[in-house]
């Protein structure tokens, strides 16, 4: 943590530095002084939109986390899943948000709706994959125990298989919230009238390059709190999946 | 009692019998080729034995051998090829513990009553008596990692006993134990046996556990497995390692394992 702010406050003085000292006008970059003189003033406007934006990632994230666990199990149980829908999921990833979003507004209306399934859309894939992984590196032979205790499929998938894919559900979470937030600001250029990306759109025409950064800022704590509570709710929900280290190593 | 012939896939199994043993009568069985490059592996060659109830039997022969398959032909997890085998429902107790680090130590020894049914704290309290019986009180609550491995084998025996299924078949319960842990664990689980007897199909390749724990002892041959001897343990209990027959029964394994 104390290294995190060193790093921060290196990088802040050189920034600080080149803005004030090298030939660069305030609305093509501010200087850290001036976005920190932006949270400031526009701290009602930033607060309000911060909520908007918060609400919206951390909601995608939960559908995400859910369509991304039940796919990666339906695809685990179905060999016929796996060979037809998988590869689609794939290539699904490499469509641009920018050229569907208009779409999704069009079906879903200006609401949180639309914002929604482009979060979700960027950010399940990687829990299909890490939850997919954890399926696999489920034991054989503890499968084989459970068939001999008179277990049927339904129950082995309850005792054994979504325990294990559970660590990698949240895995999978904790690598999408980075995407999950460019995924609301895509959202939210594509039509919305609130929100952190809705405030960057319209501050940049505006010239008001500070209050920009100011949002930028606030979208990255954005993210480093929700990987956070991830770690934390991974703490909580799944303690097998991180044996104290003192007795794993003996 | 259910019967396994080397039929077609599919074909029901006749269904219950009249013993709670197990016979396995002129078996074989092999492995398919895993890839075009390997072969397919011949595990067990014609093999006869059988465990009557409440009798203890146990399988010894070299690592590799096709001991593990034996089982698993017993447990029906495997169907034989040739030769037929008759068993009473039976659950398997695997080298590793295999419990679950996602239940506590009660829940992973109850796991077979949740799996038949029962609620969870109906489970738990049927399965506390034996529990406290083993010396396990105290860690109920614990997760797998936090116990010693000879607590972790006694909860996997536990669960393995509380399936209430007749026949038990322990594939080298104490195989992963140090050599310490594994003496006690050995003498534990003779008590335990005389305490609450059980049929029991015991695989192991260590001679002196068999010669303590079995009633009969079946020598296997290097894979595939064949029969080099049956020796009788016609020893009284409690055992002692140091005792003069029991040497004597454990040189005459080790002659026919090196034959």
């Amino acid at each position: 943590m104390i290294g995190a702010l060193l790093i921060l406050l290196v990088l802040g003085g050189a920034w600080e530095a080149y803005a004030r000292l090298g030939n660069v006008d305030d609305f093509i970059l501010p200087a850290p002084s001036q976005v920190g003189q932006a949270l400031w003033d526009d701290r009602t406007l930033l607060w309000h939109n911060l909520l908007v934006t918060a609400q919206e990632v951390a909601l995608g994230i939960l559908v995400a986390l859910v369509l991304g666990a039940a796919l990666a199990i339906a695809i685990h149980l179905s060999p016929v899943l796996r060979r037809s829908l998988y590869p689609l999921l794939v290539g699904s990833q490499a469509v641009p948000i920018v050229v569907v979003a208009p779409l999704l507004i069009v079906w879903f209306g200006f609401g949180i709706t639309p914002k929604l399934a482009i979060i979700a859309l960027v950010c399940f894939f990687p829990v299909v994959v890490t939850t997919l992984d954890a399926l696999a590196a489920v034991d054989p032979e503890q499968r084989k125990l459970l068939r001999t205790l008179d277990a049927s499929r339904r129950q082995e998938l309850r005792w054994v298989e979504i325990p294990a894919a559970l660590p990698g559900a949240l895995a999978g979470a904790k690598i999408a919230v980075a995407v999950a937030v460019i995924g609301a600001v895509f959202a939210e250029y594509a039509g919305s009238s609130e929100g952190l990306g809705n405030v960057i759109l319209q501050a940049i025409p505006q010239l008001e390059t500070a209050r920009a950064y100011a949002a930028v800022a606030l979208l990255a704590a954005l993210a480093i709190i929700l990987f956070s509570l991830l770690a934390l709710a991974e703490r909580l929900l799944v303690p097998w999946a991180r044996p104290d280290p003192e007795r794993s190593r003996a | 009692m259910t019967t396994r012939h080397a039929s077609p896939p599919g074909t029901p199994s006749p269904g219950q019998a009249d013993t709670a043993g197990a016979q396995v009568r002129d078996v074989g069985f092999t492995y398919p080729a895993r890839s075009r490059r390997s072969s397919p592996l011949h595990a067990v060659d014609d093999v006869t034995f059988s465990v009557a109830e409440h009798e203890i039997v146990a399988l010894v022969g070299p690592s590799g051998c096709g001991k593990t398959t034996l089982l698993e032909l017993v447990c029906g997890l495997q169907e034989p090829e040739t030769g037929r085998v008759r068993a009473a429902p039976a659950v398997l107790m695997p080298q590793r513990d295999l419990l679950l680090p996602w239940l506590d130590a009660l829940d992973n020894a109850a796991l077979a009553l949740r799996i038949h049914g029962a609620g969870r704290d109906e489970a738990r309290e049927r399965a506390q008596p034996l529990f406290t019986a083993f010396g396990l009180q105290g860690f109920e609550h614990a997760r797998p990692h936090e116990l010693s491995g000879g607590m972790r084998q006694r909860v996997a025996f536990l669960r393995t006993l509380l399936s209430g299924k007749p026949l038990l078949c322990l594939d080298e319960p104490f195989g992963a134990l140090d050599a310490i842990t594994r003496a006690e664990m050995r003498d534990w689980l003779a008590g335990a046996l005389a305490g609450e007897p059980r049929t029991t199909l015991l695989v192991t390749h260590d001679v002196e556990e068999a010669a303590v724990l079995a009633d009969r002892i079946v020598v296997l041959s290097p894979r595939p497995a064949r029969v080099e001897a049956v020796l009788e343990v016609p020893l009284p209990r409690p055992r002692r390692v140091t005792d003069p027959a029991l040497m004597a029964i454990r040189e005459q394994a080790l002659d026919a394992l090196r034959r």
